[in-house]
């Protein structure tokens, strides 16, 4: 269960704000749903920028001088896909998620 | 405002609790990042909901609320009308709800906001049913559609969002789709710098809900307008523009080959559906011309 906000704040004299607020700015760890991850064949990318543009994450970060140069954050990455499916170069292979060792 | 525990690019956080593939968090952010951090943005019940926040946590930068499933254009309006009170005419404030919740349960409240002609951004996202309590059948499900409440598929068409909004006159009112960004962000853009009312009502794939793996929501999305089922135009200040036409559609068993909610179709069906889905596209450019 999530938690409720303690303070109450629908005494509109001694407060501003009205109702309960949802004020923290948080991220779920998305990372943990997922099955497949996306690994990118460095080598055949053409830094297009077509992964990073549909991913609904918005994981991806391309870095045009780099030789890893599709940024993945696996934090939140959902392993959907997406950008292996409409990767022009075909260069992102989904491969089973292992556990360690 | 915020007490930020998560960076991000953008607006939304990374990680929130769409389904994998879901091209509602996709379009979301691509909305943001067009209309920036003045915003103030009202959501209604549906899965954009858990955008709007779960106790004290929320998943967006910008100010809102989440108002009730049948007042999301009055509830807008409400905020545009204590802005302009104020004197604040730069803020946008942007409505974004449902398929359920604009054409069927919230249609009179945006009806009475794009005949007063308060200046609101209105996007509805359809992903053709009631995604959220678990796939029912709304009047934005296309014919044929298997949901929970029609399992034998949708005998009835959808209905025309986009022309009953044109029937107001609004000043902008476009269709788009998640397969086509920058098309997307530039109507996002026009609706934030129109004076008054203006809608998008965008195409917004669903792998839940339409049964199809989660890695082909772009896939699906661009498949739809190729084969007719959605159509890309826009209509502005008494025009209308249509912004992709192809010279032939490709048939209609492309997009539904995709999709298991229509799995199961008969020869007669999938015949039906094309000479219908061909109707449809032929009597919407006929009109749309009438008025270009
Ligand atoms: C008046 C009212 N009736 C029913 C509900 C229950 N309800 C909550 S979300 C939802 C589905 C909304 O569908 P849609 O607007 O298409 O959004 P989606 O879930 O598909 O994102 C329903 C029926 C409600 N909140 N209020
Ligand atoms: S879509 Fe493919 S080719 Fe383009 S940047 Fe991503 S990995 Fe590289
Ligand atoms: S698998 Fe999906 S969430 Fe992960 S990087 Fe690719 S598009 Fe983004
Ligand atoms: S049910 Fe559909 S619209 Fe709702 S979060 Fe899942 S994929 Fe997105
Ligand atoms: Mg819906």
């Amino acid at each position: 269960m999530q938690e409720q906000q303690e303070k109450l704040t629908n005494k509109p004299r001694r407060c501003r704000v009205l109702g309960p607020v949802a004020y923290e700015y948080t991220a779920a760890n998305t990372g943990s749903w997922r099955l497949e991850r996306p690994d990118v064949d460095f080598s055949a990318c053409i830094k297009c920028g077509t992964c990073e543009k549909y991913c609904p994450t918005n994981v991806i970060t391309i870095k045009k001088d780099q030789k890893k140069c599709v940024e993945i954050d696996f934090n939140y990455c959902k392993g959907c896909g997406i950008c292996a499916n409409e990767c022009p170069k075909k260069c992102i292979k989904m491969v089973p998620e292992r556990s360690e060792g | 405002m915020h007490d930020i525990k998560h960076n991000s690019k953008g607006l939304i956080p990374h990680g929130m609790s769409a389904c994998a593939g879901c091209g509602l968090e996709l379009l979301i952010r691509k909305v943001m990042d067009v209309l920036g951090r003045d915003t103030i943005i009202i959501i209604p019940p549906g899965c954009a909901a858990s955008f709007s926040g779960f106790g004290k946590e929320t998943a967006i930068k910008v100010p809102g609320f989440q108002g009730n499933l049948e007042n999301t254009a009055a509830s807008a309006a409400g905020v545009r009308a204590a802005l302009n009170a104020k004197g604040n005419t730069h803020t946008t404030v942007l409505g974004f709800a449902g398929d359920g919740g604009t054409v069927d349960i919230g249609l009179q409240s945006l009806s009475g906001a794009l005949e007063r002609r308060d200046r609101i951004v209105y996007i509805c996202y359809d992903n053709e049913a009631y995604m959220n309590t678990g796939i029912q059948a709304s009047s934005s499900t296309p014919y044929l559609a298997k949901t929970t409440t029609t399992p034998a598929g949708k005998p009835t068409a959808r209905k025309n969002l986009m022309q009953i909004a044109i029937a107001h006159d609004i000043p902008y009112a476009a269709t788009a789709s998640i397969y086509n960004i920058a098309d997307l962000q530039r109507k996002v853009k026009k609706a934030k710098d129109t004076d008054g009312p203006s809608l998008i009502h965008v195409h917004t794939p669903c792998p839940t809900g339409w049964r199809y793996d989660p890695s082909k929501t772009i896939e699906v999305a661009r498949t739809a307008v190729q084969t007719g089922c959605w159509l890309l135009y826009e209509y502005q200040n008494g025009k209308a523009t249509i912004n992709y036409r192809p010279k032939e559609l490709l048939p209609v068993e492309n997009y539904i080959k995709l999709q298991g909610r229509f799995k199961g179709l008969t020869d007669e069906q999938i015949q039906e559906m094309q000479k219908y889905v061909i109707e449809d596209f032929n009597k919407c450019i006929k009109r749309l011309e009438s008025v270009a």
